[in-house]
C-alpha cells in the first residue's frame, strides 16, 4: 500500500443515456459513451492512440450470450489493436477497471488508457435478471437459501434497524432526495421526482374514474404496498435501483501528458481496493468491512480526509446501501447515517452532498457500468458541469463502487487542482 | 470430502454437519476442506446443536425462480435469514415457524432451532436446511 508510482489524470468522461433500450446493444451503448467522452477532451486527440482498455462488465454472458466482450467493445469503438481487458467483480466490475486503468498508468507500462464499463440488462425478464444478479451472491449457500439480491440488502436492512432503532421511512428518504437529484440529470433512467410520481399517479387515476388515494407526501405515498410494493421487506420497488442498459468511459493519462489534452484535467489522488466474506460469515451486518479498508487506503494515499470530500458518489443499489456508505466512509458515524440522510445532509444543498447524479437508484444501475458512471459524475463536478445539479466550489471528490454485498469494494478520490 | 455435496447429503439425513479444524478448533459451517485461520486441512466432520439466533432476516416477495416454483412469489412471500449458530458461525438458511407476510412481527435476536425442511424440487423430494423459533 502507499502512493503511485506515477500521476495519474481523467481528462475525458463520457456516458451513454442510461435507461431500458430494446433496440441497443451492448456495442451501441459503449459506442454512445465512447463518443461522449471523446468529445468531452478539451483540445482534442486520436483515438487511435489509446493503448490499452480496462472495461468492467459483470455478464454480458448471461444477459446477452456474448463472452469475450473487451475485445468487441475495442473494435466497435476503433482501438484496435489497442490490450482490451474485461473486469468481472459483480456491480464493482467498474470501479475495478478503473483501478486497473490506474495502476496500468501509474506503473508506466501505458500513457493512454481508455476505462469503460457496460451492461445490457433488458434483454431478459425480471426473474432471469434476479437469476442473474443472484449469481453475484454466493450461490451454494446465500442464493440456495432464497436470497436474492435484494433480499441480501434487506437482511442488512433489519439488521441496522435493530442495532440503530430506526424505521423503513429513513431509507425512503434516501430515494426520495436521488430522484430529486435524477430530474437534473438528462442521462438518467428516471429524470422524476417520487413527487412527480405521486401526482401522475393521481391524475392517472382520477382520469380513468377510479378512487384517488388521499396520499399527503411522498412518504405516504411511499408506505403504501399499491403504490411501492414490498420486494423484500423492508426494502421496496423505491428503495431498488432500477434494471438498466448503459455505459461509461474515462480517458486516463500520466499526469505529465494531462495538459497535452486539457488545461482542466482531474487528478486521481486516492485509490483503495478490498474483499470481504458473504454475509453469513460477518461479525458485523451493519458495515461492510471491505469499504471500510478501500476507504482509508483511499484517503491515506490522497493524504486528505472524509471531511475534506465536497461531493462523492457512493453504491446506492438499494437505499439501505447508501446509508451504510455514508457511514463506512466515515462521512457520519455508525448508526447517523439514516439520520443524516433524513435531515437532508446528503441533499445537493446539505453539507455533505452524496449522489448528485441521481445515484444508482435515479440514474440507473448498468451494473458493470456504475463504477465508471460515478467516476464521470465526479469529473464533471469537479470542473463545475454538472449543470442544474452542480455543487458549488466541488474541488475534491469521492466515488465508491460494492461488488455484492461487500465482497469487492473500491474507493477512488478526485481532485481539480 | 468436506464438499458441498457431502453437505446436503448429511441434510437429507436430517443432520447438520459442519467441518471442525482438528489442529486449532476452528468450527466451520458450511463444511470446508482448508483452515483459512491456521491454514491446515486436517478437517473432521462435527455435528452442530442447530441452536442459534437470527442475526438478520428478510421477507421476499419478488422470488427467484427456483422459489416461484415451490410456489412463492408475490402475494405469497417467504422468510430467510441469516442465523449465528451457538457455536459461532453463521449460515445463510430459510426461516420457518413465523408469519412472512407480517415481517414487522420478525426480531431480529429470535432464538432459533434448526428444522430440516422437505421440499419438493427439480430432482425430487430434497431437504432444505430452515430454522424455526426455538420452542
Amino acid at each position: 500500500m502507499g502512493k503511485l508510482a506515477r500521476g495519474v489524470a481523467v481528462v475525458g468522461a463520457g456516458v451513454s443515456r442510461f435507461g431500458a433500450f430494446k433496440e441497443k446493444t451492448s456495442r451501441d451503448l459503449f459506442v454512445e459513451s465512447f463518443q461522449d467522452m471523446v468529445n468531452s477532451v478539451d483540445k482534442g486527440f486520436d483515438p487511435g492512440e489509446i493503448e490499452a482498455l480496462y472495461l468492467g462488465n459483470f455478464s454480458s454472458d448471461l444477459f446477452e450470450g456474448q463472452g469475450h466482450t473487451a475485445p468487441i467493445m475495442a473494435e466497435w469503438a476503433g482501438i484496435i489493436p489497442a490490450a482490451a481487458t474485461r473486469l468481472e467483480d459483480a456491480c464493482a466490475s467498474g470501479g475495478v477497471a478503473l483501478r486497473q486503468g490506474i495502476l496500468a498508468v501509474a506503473s508506466g507500462a501505458y500513457d493512454l488508457v481508455l476505462v469503460g464499463g457496460v451492461e445490457k440488462m433488458n434483454n431478459l425478464p425480471t426473474e432471469k435478471v434476479t437469476d442473474t444478479l443472484a449469481a453475484a451472491s454466493d450461490t451454494l449457500y446465500e442464493a440456495s437459501a432464497g436470497f436474492t439480491f435484494p433480499g441480501l440488502y434487506a437482511a442488512i436492512a433489519t439488521a441496522y434497524m435493530a442495532r440503530y432503532g430506526i424505521t423503513p421511512e429513513y431509507f425512503m428518504r434516501v430515494g426520495i432526495k436521488n430522484h430529486n437529484n435524477g430530474k437534473l440529470n438528462p442521462k438518467a433512467q428516471f429524470q422524476t421526482t417520487i413527487r412527480d410520481l405521486l401526482e401522475g399517479r393521481k391524475a392517472k387515476l382520477a382520469a380513468q374514474g377510479k378512487p384517488v388515494p388521499d396520499w399527503q407526501d411522498e412518504l405516504d405515498f411511499l408506505r403504501d404496498d399499491s403504490a411501492n410494493p414490498v420486494v423484500a421487506w423492508p426494502m421496496r420497488l423505491f428503495d431498488c435501483s432500477p434494471i438498466t442498459d448503459g455505459a461509461a468511459c474515462l480517458l486516463l493519462v500520466s499526469e505529465e501528458m494531462a495538459t497535452r489534452f486539457t488545461d482542466r484535467p482531474v487528478y486521481i489522488i486516492g485509490s483503495g481496493q478490498a474483499s470481504d466474506y458473504p454475509l453469513h460469515t460477518r461479525s458485523d451486518l451493519t458495515s461492510l468491512g471491505s469499504a471500510r479498508l478501500a476507504a482509508r487506503q483511499a484517503y491515506e494515499m490522497a493524504g486528505v480526509t472524509p471531511r475534506d470530500i465536497k461531493v462523492a458518489e457512493v453504491h446506492d443499489c438499494f437505499t439501505v446501501a447508501e446509508v451504510v456508505a455514508t457511514e463506512d466512509l466515515g462521512f457520519f458515524a455508525p448508526g447517523e447515517g439514516a439520520r443524516a440522510a433524513a435531515e437532508g445532509r446528503t441533499a445537493r444543498s446539505g453539507d455533505r452532498p452524496i449522489n448528485t447524479s441521481g445515484g444508482l437508484k435515479a440514474k440507473g444501475h448498468p451494473v458493470g457500468a456504475s463504477g465508471v458512471a460515478q467516476a464521470v459524475e465526479v469529473f464533471l463536478q469537479l470542473r463545475g458541469e454538472a449543470g442544474a445539479r452542480q455543487v458549488p466550489g466541488a474541488n475534491l471528490g469521492l466515488t465508491h463502487n460494492v461488488g455484492a454485498t461487500g465482497g469487492t469494494c473500491t474507493v477512488h478520490i478526485y481532485e481539480r487542482r | 470430502m468436506f464438499t458441498r455435496d457431502a453437505f446436503v447429503g448429511w441434510l437429507q439425513e436430517k443432520k447438520l454437519m459442519g467441518a471442525r479444524c482438528g489442529k486449532c478448533g476452528q468450527v466451520y459451517l458450511p463444511p470446508r476442506p482448508y483452515c483459512p485461520s491456521c491454514r491446515s486441512s486436517e478437517m473432521e466432520w462435527h455435528e452442530l446443536s442447530g441452536r442459534g439466533e437470527v442475526a438478520a432476516f428478510t421477507a421476499v416477495h419478488v422470488a427467484p425462480t427456483f422459489m416461484e416454483k415451490q410456489g412463492f412469489g408475490r402475494g405469497k412471500p417467504y422468510a430467510t435469514a441469516v442465523v449465528r449458530l451457538q457455536e459461532g458461525p453463521g449460515i445463510s438458511a430459510r426461516l420457518v415457524g413465523v408469519d412472512a407476510a407480517r415481517p414487522e412481527e420478525i426480531k431480529v435476536g429470535t432464538q432459533v432451532e434448526v428444522d430440516f425442511l422437505e421440499v419438493e424440487a427439480e430432482g425430487g423430494k430434497q431437504v432444505d436446511l430452515a430454522f424455526r423459533p426455538a420452542t
